[in-house]
């Protein structure tokens, strides 16, 4: 007999909960759902565009009645559950409908508050909560004509637009001095009453309402100071309670919500509850971002994976009127400790202030322009210390070197036609399509379904802002902690952790420990190939099945399933007997392309992959070894000739180069690595856009990390200068190995610098040369293994299996 | 049918979460083992861009295409869902420990 499982509130809380574990568990229980509302699950943030008549209700139906039939879901639609007897496990209807359960979630959402004065239940008195009330406002704007708005937030301003642009006359009535004072200092609520002003709506700021006046239908609202205007339609708005009555009534704990712990539970270990309803850690909620992440851990505890736990979250807001763009997130007033950062043209209409304490941003607020609003809530959820780019923070992230996708990316404004993902070819007319359509919520959705922002990723910010523009709330707001992958819940510290603590050395070891859902994917399985080896150098058994294609085979997969074949070319530099063996073999492979690369050595291209292990072996001869341009590994040292030839050179980087490629190559890492060493600050050999650069200088040698060209540039930062060569190679080494036991797999030396911050750097590497010193050591310990040619190995015949065919058949 | 079985190889010829490729004049057939030592015959194409599913990352009954890293089932050759298209698939037995294979693709594929 399978577990009964039964959901009482078909709202977006609690059917995302369904989802989530349908996806866990198809089969665990028997589903059955209790809505009051008439209707499938709807969601409920549409309602605004619906009201303003973007969107139609069928539109916004995220899960027909149909969905329920094919999970096998009983679906009670329109019965409200007014009793639980939680003694014999079952929950009774208004209609006298009876089901038992085995567990219970509750998910029965908010309320409108409805301000306790004269005349509250007049007809064309109503809320705004549901497909009822936009009904109600629909029929209300044919046929009348004075609209007033209880109540300037977030949802009073959404009524308010939607009933303007019906036909109405709209009059928003606010308590306080400034609209959305909760989400908005007073500038940017400036900004935004004079923008909707312009667009025809009226305001009555500091008025107290007293009354609403009429017969059987509202006529007038009164307020404290005795005026009266004229109102058809009053809607109130002026915020949510947590509708927790039926839990209450059951003897459920309740505060200001239904009371849960970090799994969801109630104080009755057979009831959970998700969604608006509950208050967690004293917190209540009343946006959808939250809600979903209270609904994967819930469901991941009725799948009894039992690993899940919500720890509360930070959320931002925007608003869901066309033409305005505002963004608030976090604390946007400050403390005396805190410092702020303005930025405001007036003439554009921008306006942007960012809360900073200890150099962590604590909260921001946006109004105009509000395209690095995301970047801004990722800096401050990852609490990251902003000193090194604090100057230019404000300009936003565009600002920090990205020559590429960084300007006027005004959402908003943007054609259908425009291209937003370069690598895939999708236009913003595709990705908007496929989110109404498709319903996609998350940025992973829009990824598989679009495939934009899924190839080099330097579209993200700008799908994620259209995401948030077309769906209108934060759905794009990611856990706090993401997991590596969907295979775990874990995120890339945790695992790294816990291989290191639990002393784990193999793959299965790790997934066995952690709880790992599935048998691994391309994502996850290479990235703990990595850690491990990381972790145990010399130990660790390299689990080749587990690497790309590209590491696997020593060459780079090409689209037409050829290989490419790059040899190293120490510090870019090369000999005759070298360039001579390198054409003797491209003339008898019969390459089809010879082609200098962008890293100063020579690629062939189009060879067969069971050709491989020849060609290598002749390229052997000459002492041409693997060149690692396939993986993520050290790849290139680009120098220039430096004080050897050059008339500017003032120290031999050539060299340099060369020391520095001898002792890092073989290495792999999380990400590709690149060096460069300039002679001088000319810097011919482009030092300081690589993940290690080196620029000569007449009393030594600066150094400059955390640096890339690719797809967002980002020069270096400088570390600090030395006098030696020595002191250079025990530094690069420090840093190497820094990074290689910090990052995230596939996490560059920049966007890694950026995460932790340039501070965090400098402190390991010139404030502790104890530890400096010792991470150089584990360096060069590790590299003791690792610098075997694997091109010398297969050549004489190892991994054989590779490289042939298992069958020919002619 | 039957008589068109063939002998691939060992099973101990192809390392686990991997494949091997069979060429026939009609193109590479890609055979994959399992981690749990289950056989799986597909054409070494994806139904993407043509990318050899060969040399793709092998994790459960699925394979990750080297190229664009599409994902394709094995047992059924399909795509997994967003994606759409399938690889056409072979029938496989064992032997003892040798791995047989017929040349006639199965049916339900329009790629076969
Ligand atoms: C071969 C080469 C192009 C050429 O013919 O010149 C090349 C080819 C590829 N690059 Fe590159 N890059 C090559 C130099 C560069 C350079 C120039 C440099 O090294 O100075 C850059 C910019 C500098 C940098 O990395 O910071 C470069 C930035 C990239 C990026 C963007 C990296 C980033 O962090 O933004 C990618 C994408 C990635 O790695 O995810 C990439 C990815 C690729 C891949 C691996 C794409 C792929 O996954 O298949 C290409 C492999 C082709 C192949 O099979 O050979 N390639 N690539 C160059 C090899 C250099 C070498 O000798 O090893
Ligand atoms: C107009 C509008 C615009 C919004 N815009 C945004 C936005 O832009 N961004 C954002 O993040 N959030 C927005 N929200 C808030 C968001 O919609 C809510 O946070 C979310 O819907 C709450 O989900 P829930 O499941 O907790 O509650 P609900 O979605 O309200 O679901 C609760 C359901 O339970 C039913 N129910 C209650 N009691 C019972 C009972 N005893 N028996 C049976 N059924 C019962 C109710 O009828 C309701 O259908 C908006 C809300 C509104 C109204
Ligand atoms: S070699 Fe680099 S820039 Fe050229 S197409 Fe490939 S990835 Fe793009
Ligand atoms: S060719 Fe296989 S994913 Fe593109």
């Amino acid at each position: 007999m399978k577990e009964k499982l039964v959901l009482v509130g078909n709202g977006m809380a609690g059917v995302r909960t369904l989802e989530e574990l349908l996806k866990l568990g198809p089969d665990d229980y028997e589903i059955t759902v209790f809505g009051e509302e008439p209707y499938g699950n709807y969601n409920r943030i549409m309602l605004s565009p619906v009201l303003a008549g973007d969107k139609t209700i069928d539109e916004i139906m995220l899960n027909d009645e149909q969905w329920y039939t094919d999970n096998n879901i009983k679906l009670h639609k329109g019965k409200k559950i007014t009793e639980i007897d939680r003694v014999n496990r079952k929950v009774i209807a208004d209609d006298g409908t009876v089901e038992d359960y085995d567990r219970l979630l509750l998910a029965t959402g908010s309320q409108p508050f409805i301000i306790p004065i004269p005349g509250n239940d007049l007809d064309g008195v109503i809320s705004f909560r549901d497909i009822h009330d936009v009904d109600l406002m629909l029929d209300a704007a044919k046929e009348k004509k004075h609209a007033v708005v209880i109540g300037g937030g977030l949802l009073g301003l959404e009524a308010a637009n939607g009933l303007l642009l019906q036909g109405m006359s709209v009059t928003v009535v606010h308590l306080m001095d400034t609209l959305m004072e909760r989400q908005l200092d007073k500038p940017a609520a400036a900004m935004l009453k004079k923008s909707l002003e312009e667009k025809g709506l009226h305001f009555l700021m500091e008025a107290q309402t007293e009354a609403i006046i009429g017969k059987d239908q509202v006529e007038k609202v009164r307020f404290k100071d005795g005026t009266e205007i004229y109102a058809d339609l009053v809607v109130m708005a002026v915020g949510i309670r947590p509708n927790f009555e039926l839990a209450e009534k059951a003897g459920i704990h309740c505060e200001r919500g239904i009371v849960v712990n970090d799994t969801m539970q109630t104080f009755d270990p057979r009831v959970y509850a998700v969604g608006e309803c509950v208050q967690h850690r004293g917190q209540t909620y009343g946006l959808v971002a939250p809600l979903f992440e209270m609904g994967k851990v819930c469901a991941n505890h009725f799948a009894k994976m039992g690993i899940g736990s919500y720890e509360g979250s930070v959320t931002s807001t925007k608003l869901k009127v066309t033409g305005i763009d505002l963004f608030s997130a976090g604390d946007f007033t400050g403390d005396e400790n805190c410092e702020e950062l303005v930025f405001q043209d007036a003439a554009r209409g921008v306006y942007r202030k960012l809360v900073v304490k200890d150099n962590k941003i604590q909260g921001t607020v946006m109004y105009g322009d509000t395209i690095d609003g995301t970047w801004y809530f990722d800096l401050m959820r990852d609490e990251t210390d902003i000193t090194d780019f604090r100057e230019n923070i404000l300009f936003g992230q565009a600002h920090l070197g990205d020559s590429g996708h960084g300007d006027d990316n005004r959402i908003a404004m943007m054609s259908d036609t425009t291209e937003i993902c370069g690598c895939n070819g999708v236009c913003k007319g595709d990705i908007v399509k496929a989110i109404t359509e498709k319903k996609l919520f998350t940025l992973d959705d829009v990824r598989a379904h679009t495939k934009a922002s899924s190839s080099c990723g330097s579209c993200t910010g700008l799908v994620e802002s259209l995401l948030a523009h077309t769906v209108g709330g934060d759905y794009s707001v990611a856990p706090h902690l993401k997991p590596m992958c969907a295979c775990t819940e874990h995120t890339h510290d945790e695992v790294r952790a816990s291989i290191k603590k639990n002393e784990l050395k193999s793959i299965p070891a790790v997934m066995d420990l952690m709880s790992w859902k599935t048998a691994g994917c391309s994502k996850c399985r290479p990235a703990l190939n990595y850690y491990l080896l990381c972790q145990w150098p010399g130990e660790f058994k390299d689990d080749s099945q587990s690497r790309f294609i590209n590491e696997r085979a020593h060459a780079n997969i090409q689209k037409d399933a050829t290989f490419s074949v790059i040899p190293r070319m120490w510090g870019g530099g090369t000999t005759p007997e070298e360039l001579r063996k390198i054409a003797d073999v491209a003339e008898k492979y019969k390459v089809k392309t010879v082609h200098v690369t962008g890293g100063q050595r020579i690629a062939l291209y189009g060879l067969k992959k069971d050709e491989l292990p020849g060609i290598w072996g002749e390229l052997n001869e000459a002492g041409l070894v693997s060149g690692h341009a396939y993986g993520k590994a050290l790849r290139t040292v680009k120098t220039c000739v430096g004080k050897e030839w050059c008339r500017f050179g003032t120290q031999d980087s050539t060299h340099l180069g060369i020391e520095l490629e001898k002792m890092t190559w073989g290495s792999w890492t999380p990400h590709k690595y690149k060096m460069a060493a300039s002679g001088c600050p000319r810097n011919c050999a482009e030092a300081t856009i690589k993940d290690f650069g080196v620029v000569c200088v007449d009393s030594g040698y600066e150094l400059h990390v955390g640096g890339n060209g690719g797809i967002k540039v980002r020069v270096t930062d400088l570390l600090c200068t030395v006098k030696t060569e020595e002191e250079v190679l025990e530094y690069a080494a420090a840093f190497m190995q820094i990074y290689r036991e910090e990052a995230h797999y596939m996490e560059r030396t920049a966007p890694w610098i950026e995460r932790v911050g340039l501070t965090y750097v400098k402190e390991k590497m010139l404030d502790d040369p104890e530890g400096r010193k010792a991470a150089a050591e584990r360096f060069l310990f590790a590299q003791k293994f690792a610098q075997d040619d694997p091109w010398e190995e297969r050549a004489k015949g190892g991994e054989a299996h590779e490289f042939t065919p298992i069958k020919k058949i002619s | 049918m039957s008589e068109n079985w063939i002998e691939v190889g060992k099973l101990d010829d192809i390392p686990a979460q991997g494949a091997r490729i069979v060429e026939t004049k009609g193109g590479n057939i890609a055979v994959f083992r399992t981690q749990d030592d289950e056989i799986f015959a597909v054409l070494d194409k994806c139904p993407h861009k043509g990318g050899p599913l060969s040399q793709g990352i092998v994790s459960g009954k699925r394979v990750a295409c080297p190229l664009h890293d599409w994902k394709i089932n094995l047992d059924s050759g399909e795509a997994v869902a967003p994606d759409e298209g399938c690889a056409a698939t072979y029938p496989v037995k064992m032997e003892g420990d040798m791995i047989m294979m017929s040349l006639t693709a199965n049916e339900g594929c329009p790629n076969s």
